[in-house]
């Protein structure tokens, strides 16, 4: 199973933002989205960070002024980015060993869509059920 | 007005698609507590259960058992069949829209994914689905050509169809006698004179898709020895790397099982399945009638992407295989289908979560789903259709609750069988169909298999006298 067959049912989209744009209306995208984390792109539409929920909350903890503050600001620059071809269990891996929770996914320099730790984890959660279900119907068949 | 879904004014569903994800569905919203659905369920073809009749190899009749169950699902008296009715041909979306509240699209991945590489539509080369509809009796590829009187053969790719197409290729003629493979094919393929099957991959063996069963059946052919190269299955630096920082099981046995493959000489059988790895085909080269003679292969080593996946890089190693037959198994994809919003990147119905989107709004169209291929690609087991449908008949329920449905203007039972019987008097009801099914295991216990499959739809009315 490949991160595009995550991205096929998430047929909304990116939720993106730019990096002068202010974390309230960061926090207004999440909200109206129902989602954890932005992408940050450049008037080009390419990544240049990534803003998670986390961010804003570790932010908000010690700084009053946070909503006036820019994206640019409190953004992840170090983004690792995936692709339409990556491997869920590698992806999976990758996501738990260096605490990421989010990965956008780019194909031929375009941005197509974003992956949660929480999509790798209900995709392989459907696998092994899929896999214990039919397992299962065989055992409980008559063999003919 | 109060939402539908009681004894009085039952919730109509139409199902498109009569493959495991439609009866998962089906059974979902039967079963569910405090709604009364009824289910009417559409199929192009006259026969139920989609590739588990035309794609599960004849060979895995223990697969096939799964429809035991559907069986069950179809005796619901709120359950309805209408094989040999096509979306787009004999009814239409906004015919659908005037006589069910929800409508749910499952038509899977019809399409194979192209190598695009040069030489690709010479004579001999070939999707493996289409073979796959071949030997499965599909009535649309009953009648495709294959020459079978080629000695070699490549399969390109390691996934499960792939899998399938060599090993139906390397079968003896007793051993495809005791399945239920269509009788033209077995009869094809009694006079086969294929000798080699080449499997090809162009990755690792520890990337490889087949499962381990899949790859211990390859193993145990009667009359074909596998052959593996070492330096193909030994492990290099990346994989091993992987393993060990993330240790698995099933990947660690898999590569073991080839690794003593390779340990393996040839015992004198007649045909050769040779499993090859880190190849990728970058030209299938031509005679000058048109026909396939060989393909050239470049060699490939790993690399590791951004998120730590291992994919192949081509080196400047090329080598020539001859062969006169090729099996394009790369992936699928799904066709759109008429009046309904397609995600070209991905080659789904444009959804979330199930819910099919407007195209331009991105906001979900009231009353529209989909599940299983044709929602999330070709991907996983039967099985995993259960939780993809379970996830769709969660969003169709709470929509119900939220008031947003069709609204349709009849409603009924009658009225859609009225349309039907209108624009496709020839359809199969599910009596029909478990007529056909005690007629072909019959026609199988005759002469001691499974079932002999009818494979044109006229030899089918006929069989039922109509």
């Amino acid at each position: 199973m490949n991160i595009a067959h995550l991205l096929a049912g998430k047929g909304r989209g990116v939720v993106t933002i730019g990096p002068e744009d202010s974390i309230r209306q960061a926090l207004g995208l999440l909200v109206q989205h129902n989602i954890g984390a932005l992408i940050v792109v450049d008037s080009r539409q390419q990544p240049v960070g990534i803003l998670s929920e986390r961010d804003i909350v570790r932010e908000a903890a010690r700084n009053e002024g946070v909503f006036a503050q820019p994206v640019s600001a409190l953004m992840t620059r170090n983004v690792v980015i995936g692709a339409p071809q990556d491997d869920v269990q590698a992806v999976a891996h990758t996501m738990t060993e260096r605490r990421i929770r989010h990965v956008p996914v780019m194909d031929q320099g375009a941005l197509v869509g974003i992956v949660s730790i929480g999509d790798l984890v209900k995709a392989q959660r459907d696998q092994y059920e899929g896999e214990l279900e039919t397992l299962q119907t065989q055992l409980l068949a008559k063999h003919p | 007005m109060t939402q539908p879904g009681t004894e009085a004014r039952p919730l109509r569903v139409a199902v498109v698609g009569a493959g495991p994800t439609g009866f998962y569905a089906t059974d979902q919203l039967l079963k569910q507590a405090g709604l009364v659905a009824e289910v009417d369920m559409f199929d192009r073809l006259p026969t139920p259960y989609g590739l588990v009749r035309a794609g599960v190899a004849p060979d895995h009749q223990k697969i096939k058992s799964v429809t035991a169950a559907f069986e069950k699902v179809a005796a619901h008296p709120r359950f309805r069949f209408f094989g040999g009715v096509e979306l787009g041909t004999h009814v239409t979306v906004a015919d659908l829209r005037q006589h069910y509240h929800q409508l749910f699209y499952c038509t899977g991945a019809q399409t194979d994914r192209r190598m695009g590489i040069p030489g690709e539509d010479l004579a001999g080369s070939h999707p493996a689905t289409e073979f796959v509809a071949w030997y499965n009796g599909h009535p649309d590829y009953r009648d495709l050509p294959f020459d079978l009187s080629q000695e070699r053969a490549a399969v390109v790719g390691v996934g499960n169809v792939a899998v399938d197409v060599a090993r139906i290729l390397c079968r003896t003629h007793d051993e495809l006698l005791a399945t239920d493979i269509a009788d033209h094919a077995l009869e094809a393929l009694r006079k086969s004179r294929i000798k080699e099957v080449y499997l090809l991959g162009r990755r690792g063996p520890a990337q490889a898709a087949f499962t381990n069963p899949e790859i211990k059946e390859l193993g145990e052919l009667a009359d074909a020895d596998i052959g593996v190269r070492p330096e193909e299955v030994a492990l290099d630096e990346l994989s091993r790397a992987a393993l060990e920082r993330d240790p698995d099981r099933a990947t660690t046995k898999k590569v073991e099982i080839l690794q003593g493959y390779a340990l393996r000489g040839p015992s004198g059988k007649t045909r050769m399945l040779a499993v090859r790895f880190l190849v990728s085909p970058v030209e299938l080269i031509g005679n000058s009638a048109g026909e396939v003679v060989a393909m050239r292969l470049v060699k490939n080593t790993l690399r590791a992407t951004a998120t730590g996946t291992l994919q192949p890089k081509p080196t400047d190693q090329f080598e020539e295989l001859p062969v006169g037959l090729v099996f394009r198994s790369v992936g699928y994809r799904g066709v759109p289908l008429p009046g309904v919003p397609f995600n070209e990147s991905w080659a789904v119905i444009l959804n979330e979560k199930g819910r099919v989107l407007d195209p331009g709004t991105k906001q979900p169209l009231a009353g529209e789903y989909t599940g299983g291929w044709i929602k999330r690609g070709p991907t996983g087991v039967i099985g995993t259709n259960k939780p993809d449908a379970a996830e769709t008949v969660a969003c169709m329920v709470e929509d119900l609750a939220q008031g947003l449905t069709l609204h349709p203007a009849a409603p009924s039972a009658e009225a859609a069988e009225r349309l039907i019987r209108e624009r496709q008097p020839r359809f199969f009801s599910f009596q029909d169909w478990l007529r056909l099914n005690e007629l072909e295991v019959g026609r199988g216990r005759a002469v001691g298999r499974p079932r002999v499959k009818f494979t044109r739809v006229e030899e089918m009315l006929q069989a039922l006298g109509r």
